[in-house]
């Protein structure tokens, strides 16, 4: 049952969701970052909120089309997460690291500017999803995000065709979009 | 009603399920209607947009499973059981009006306490200087890199043993005889790391916590001694404004930074050591400061928190002190005497030279618990 995962496999199945691909990545690697967090301050919730941020900064640059990891998964995954711990202590107010630990690090600043900017763009989305009201928000997040098809998504609703559905989602996604690019354009 | 009609065409039309005339017609209308073209574009952005968000709220859940099940399996955890957990906070919710008061008053007298003590003692303000050695808190990974160092020898550590902290030494006889800070060594061993990765065990033999220094001995049968020392140990500490320059390892690689010579005695007057000038950081601790001639005339020990690049070390003549005493004692041994280096022999080199031929005398020394 064992398989052995070479790295770049391992992010090849990380790219396609593969969850035996994602859960051998979180089980190497939540320990080292775990410790860390707790040993600068950190309580097992801030441990698993970082390692989770760091796990999905991976995901999404495994799927970008220019991916390149230079190094082991292990120091990019460290990296990431020492940086957002050491950001998240300063906003916090705290004096940071007097002491240095001897773990190997790489650049990560461009991979999280750009990290962040897409948190920015989601917390845009969810904002304006939430400000839509139902049934729209459910019946665009089964059609957009759950990815049901016009057929089940009348039946949940109880719209008496498709079509009548597909209509009133038509109507609530150009609400959502007028809400989303308000928001967006100011943020440019 | 328009809107949605044209929504549903940009939709279709995006997703491919237009039948070929009509795409050809949708196309023409695009190319001759800037504004529909404009909605198109916007469009695809925000349909690329929402399915960015779909993948990753998704990818959250996978993780939120990942997680509890990896706690199920017992491959991760965080923490003690939950029922003890429960008893903690049974006691907490009991005794908090108790802990608060006791908390309170052990405050007040700890407060007390030290505005007293700062008032009537006259000694050295220690916050304000940091020694420049490295805290480890994290380990694994570390020997793990260790072993991607060196992938043919295993870590000389010994089993089970945590890394506290790191600085540099520096040999000081060709037989292994390194000398670094007293505050570098806070475990209870040593190896020392050359500058190819290469480990040793090592044996404090002398420490002294007062001027801060520390001789270690390699006792490793891998450690091969080198010819001779390139550099010397001066017994003057220099002069205001001469350029020195230190290798050391603040990473886990070899590093030079230099400076100069600001000021003949350290940290608030201290005479042993000097001020220089010069950008530290954790782990430079027990590196050589040596002048242009390559004479070793200090080993750098701290720096003063809050200003740039304040640094002090410890003057060289210190490092004579500590050998004649511990020649002196061992002489009834059969210990081999520490013979310093008198000669320089980097006078005629230039800086590059001067680093590469130092290179190999200059160690990454590890302390360990175990």
């Amino acid at each position: 049952m064992k398989v052995e995962f070479n790295e770049q496999a391992l992010l090849k199945g990380l790219a396609e969701n593969d969850t035996k691909a994602i859960e051998t990545i979180y089980k190497e690697n939540f320990n080292m970052v775990q410790s860390f967090i707790l040993s600068n301050n950190g309580s097992y919730d801030d441990a698993r909120d970082i390692f989770q941020e760091a796990m999905i900064a991976l995901y999404e640059k495994a799927k970008s089309e220019s991916f390149v990891l230079t190094s082991k998964i292990n120091t990019y995954v460290y990296s990431i997460c020492r940086r957002l711990w050491l950001k998240r202590l300063q906003q916090m107010g705290r004096f940071v690291l007097q002491t240095d630990s001897f773990e190997e690090t790489v650049q990560v600043e461009d991979d999280l500017e750009i990290h962040e900017k897409r948190n920015a763009e989601f917390a845009i989305m969810e904002r304006a999803l939430n400000s839509l009201g139902e049934p729209c928000k459910s019946l665009l997040e089964g059609y957009y995000i759950k990815k049901l098809d016009m057929q089940e998504l009348a039946k949940i609703f109880g719209y008496t065709n498709a079509d009548n559905a597909k209509n009133q989602k038509y109507k609530c996604l150009t609400r959502l979009k007028k809400l989303f690019f308000a928001q967006y354009n100011i943020g440019e | 009603m328009e809107d949605i009609l044209l929504l549903q065409a940009i939709e279709r039309y995006l997703d491919g399920t237009m039948l070929p005339a009509e795409k050809a017609y949708f196309e023409q209308l695009r190319k001759n209607t800037p504004e529909i073209d404009q909605m198109v574009v916007e469009h695809s952005m925000f349909l690329a947009q929402i399915s960015a968000f779909a993948d990753r709220q998704q990818f959250k859940q996978v993780l939120h499973h990942s997680h509890n099940k990896l706690m199920e399996t017992g491959e991760i955890n965080e923490g003690s059981a939950i029922h003890s957990k429960g008893k903690i906070v049974m006691l907490w919710n009991r005794y908090k009006k108790v802990t608060a008061i006791a908390a309170s008053v052990a405050g007040a007298i700890a407060i007390i306490t030290s505005a007293m003590f700062a008032y009537f003692s006259p000694a050295v303000n220690v916050s304000q200087l940091q020694q420049l050695s490295k805290d480890i808190e994290v380990i694994k990974h570390n020997q793990q890199l260790q072993g991607s160092l060196i992938n043919e020898v295993k870590s000389k550590l010994p089993e089970n043993a945590r890394l506290i902290s790191g600085g540099t030494g520096f040999l000081i006889d060709t037989k292994g005889y390194l000398i670094t800070n007293a505050h570098v060594l806070r475990g209870s061993g040593a190896i020392v790391v050359n500058n190819k990765g290469q480990e040793f065990t090592a044996s404090i033999v002398n420490i002294d916590p007062a001027v801060d220094l520390a001789i270690l001995k390699i006792n490793d049968k891998d450690y091969q001694p080198l010819k001779y020392l390139p550099y010397s140990i001066a017994k003057k500490s220099g002069e205001l404004g001469e350029e020195i320059f230190t290798l050391g390892y603040p990473r886990n690689e070899i590093v030079y930074t230099q400076g100069y010579l600001s000021a003949k005695t350290g940290f608030d007057g201290d005479t042993l050591s000097t001020q220089i000038q010069m950008n530290s950081n954790p782990g430079n601790s027990g590196g050589p400061v040596l002048n242009k001639k390559g004479e070793v005339i200090g080993i750098l020990s701290t720096r003063q928190t809050h200003a740039d690049g304040i640094t002090f070390a410890i003057k060289s003549r210190n490092i004579f002190s500590l050998v004649n005493h511990l020649n002196l004692v061992d002489s009834s041994k059969n210990n081999a005497k520490i013979k310093l280096p008198i000669k320089s022999y980097l006078a005629n080199n230039n800086r590059e030279e001067q680093v590469k031929k130092m290179e190999d005398c200059v160690f990454l020394v590890k302390a360990y618990n175990n």
